[in-house]
């Protein structure tokens, strides 16, 4: 079985809005958004010692090689990126077209996401790549099996729990609780530099410039404001003292 | 501006999120229409007439029934080719979420989420986004129609318009085949029993930061020092640590407690919706960049097993 997974590579820290492109400034550290991580693990758990192969797959800038190069340290056998200048800026729909065409290109018979972009928040890119690709899609799964050319999900909703079956090919985004993703061992990290890894152009994936980045993007960010200021928040590090000062800032509060 | 609103519902119930976007987009002065798709949605049109819409496409067939994505896919992008509507709206939720990325994939149009507001601006119209773990409001907006936008939960008070009886109009679809390849097999409906956390004057809520299931004592003794109940984020949950009854946020309670104190809470979105209108936020985490801290009155930055013992004991010995 094939299996690729699809990973990003985020800004570290607090990110930012750059004020004059109204883009994400990704010009600082990034590092594997934490939420593919589980994606990444649950494809490595699907695979155990069977000659499964895990894909990972990326679209983003040239460093988004190095969140790669992680999921490869983690145990991924291959990495895909999609790079390129014309990417800049892409939307949902945008940014769907490009991974559903390298996703074509692979045939992988399970296609897995993250929870969530952790810059992006979206948690809905998933829907958007399993309909270009046409096929079943399943959100937020707490437990994943697959047999017999089916997976099996138990996912939350607002309502409690469902169990929901689709026949492979699929696509299916896992939750942040389904697994406690390994950190990469030392073994790992010297093996990722030798596994195989391409990165492709648009024009490799065979997707219309136009279709991709902002020319591809039919929502656009107008203008950046302020949330509502909320009152006087504190902040402390704890220096031994904590409980004591949560003590004192309820009494002050008239809650104990 | 021809505005789509999706209705969804839970048994008989048409979900409040849901009603507040139609009630909102009927606000607009937009002619408003709502589509309903499952068994027996028929019932809920007059309903949805009151919450502002003029007319109700109804897709009521059995297999619809399963609340599964992929098929409202096929039924929305029917409605939406056939009625001509540019703008259509839905309330967040994890069936809506799916519906929305899909249909903008199937109708290759912009989909803008997690909107608290929706404006018309110079003619045009404008969502509110907030950003960056709500560090920055972005107003969006949209090159080309359809309009697609997944508002974030609790955006809008769902009060009647006072609408008549809309106009029923019933939806024949012919479903993809790649649309009805998943099933439900099972559902774990939960019944909400005994006293519910909602009610709670002062709340403890626990997350996957307080290490393994057995910690969260730290929680309930904490809780019973103040009087309180215990909350839960869906990370704990979904581990099997804590039943989903007290689960806060987009999937489980929304609650307003005087007090909410958050133990290993790393404070995203789907959980803020559901605590951010509490009087007075506590948050302790061992992560002084943790988004919880931008949303708590009192923040502090350290090791929760501790902290949270020594807070426990201090309250004890005050109240003795
Ligand atoms: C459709 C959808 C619906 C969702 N619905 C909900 C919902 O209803 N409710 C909900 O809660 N989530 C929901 N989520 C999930 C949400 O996005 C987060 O994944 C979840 O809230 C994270 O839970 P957590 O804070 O317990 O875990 P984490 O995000 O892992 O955070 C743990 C925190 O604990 C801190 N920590 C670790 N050790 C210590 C220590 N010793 N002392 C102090 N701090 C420590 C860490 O710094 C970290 O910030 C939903 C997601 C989606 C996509
Ligand atoms: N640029 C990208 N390249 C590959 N996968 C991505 C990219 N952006 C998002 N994803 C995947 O889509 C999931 C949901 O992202 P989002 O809908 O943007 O929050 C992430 O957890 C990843 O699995």
């Amino acid at each position: 079985m094939k299996i690729a997974v699809c990973v990003k590579h985020v800004p570290e820290g607090n990110s930012k809005i750059d004020a004059g492109s109204k883009r994400l400034d990704r010009s600082g550290e990034g590092s594997l958004n934490h939420f593919d991580a589980n994606a990444v693990e649950e494809a490595l758990r699907l695979k155990g010692d069977s000659d499964t192969e895990v894909v990972v797959v990326s679209m983003g800038p040239e460093k988004a090689a190095d969140s790669l190069r992680k999921a490869l340290a983690m145990g991924a056998d291959r990495a895909v990126l999609v790079t390129d200048a014309a990417l800049a800026g892409s939307d949902l729909l945008a940014t769907s077209a490009v991974l559903a065409a390298v996703l074509e290109r692979e045939g992988a018979e399970l296609v897995l996401f993250g929870q969530q972009a952790s810059d992006a928040d979206g948690a809905v890119l998933w829907a958007a790549v399993a309909e270009r690709l046409r096929r079943p899609v399943v959100s937020q799964a707490a437990e994943l099996t697959v047999d017999g050319g089916s997976v099996r999900v138990k996912r939350q909703t607002e309502f409690g729990y469902d169990v929901i079956e689709a026949p492979l090919p699929a696509v299916v985004a896992v939750s942040d609780a389904i697994n406690e993703p390994r950190y990469p061992s030392l073994k790992g990290i010297m093996g990722a530099k030798k596994k195989p890894s391409e990165s492709l152009s648009l024009a490799e994936i065979g997707v219309d410039a136009a279709a991709a980045g902002d020319a591809g993007s039919k929502t656009e960010v107008l203008a950046l404001g302020s949330p509502p200021a909320r009152g006087d928040a504190k902040k402390i590090e704890d220096d031994g003292n904590a409980a004591q000062a949560i003590v004192d800032f309820l009494a002050e509060k008239r809650l104990v | 501006m021809p505005t789509l609103v999706f209705l969804e519902h839970h048994g008989s119930e048409l979900q409040k999120g849901s009603l507040g976007v139609l009630a909102k987009a009927a606000s607009l002065g937009a002619d408003v229409s709502a589509v309903l798709v499952g068994a027996g949605v028929g019932a809920l049109t007059a309903e949805a007439g009151s919450y502002g819409a003029s007319k109700v496409h109804v897709a009521e067939d059995a297999t619809l029934d399963p609340p599964l994505p992929q098929a409202r896919v096929d039924v929305l992008a029917q409605v939406v080719r056939d009625g001509g509507y540019d703008t259509v709206l839905f309330a967040n939720s994890v069936l809506a979420a799916d519906i929305a990325a899909g249909l903008a994939a199937r109708l290759d149009a912009g989909l803008n989420w997690d909107l608290v507001d929706l404006v018309e601006q110079d003619g045009r119209l404008v969502g509110k986004r907030p950003a960056l773990q709500d560090s920055v409001l972005v107003d969006v907006g949209w090159r080309s129609e359809p309009r697609l936008a997944l508002f974030r939960a609790g955006s809008f008070d769902a009060a009647p318009t006072g609408g008549g009886a809309p106009q029923v109009e019933n939806v024949a679809v012919s479903l993809e085949a790649h649309s009805q390849a998943a099933k439900v097999v099972d559902q774990q409906l939960e019944e909400s029993s005994g006293p519910s956390i909602e009610d709670a004057d002062v709340i403890v809520a626990g997350g996957r930061g307080l290490g393994s299931p057995d910690k969260f004592t730290l929680a309930e003794e904490l809780a019973r020092a103040l009087g309180g109940a215990v909350g839960a984020t869906r990370a704990v949950v979904d581990a099997g640590w804590y039943p989903y009854a007290a689960q806060i946020g987009q999937t489980g309670k929304t609650v307003s407690p005087k007090l909410y104190v958050a133990l290993g809470i790393s404070g995203a979105i789907q959980h803020k919706v559901g605590m951010q209108s509490s009087n007075v936020i506590v948050a302790i985490n061992k992560d002084a960049n943790a988004p919880i801290f931008e949303f708590s009155d009192l923040g502090v930055v350290g090791d929760l097993h501790e902290i949270v013992p020594k807070l426990t004991e201090l309250l004890n010995q005050r109240k003795s």
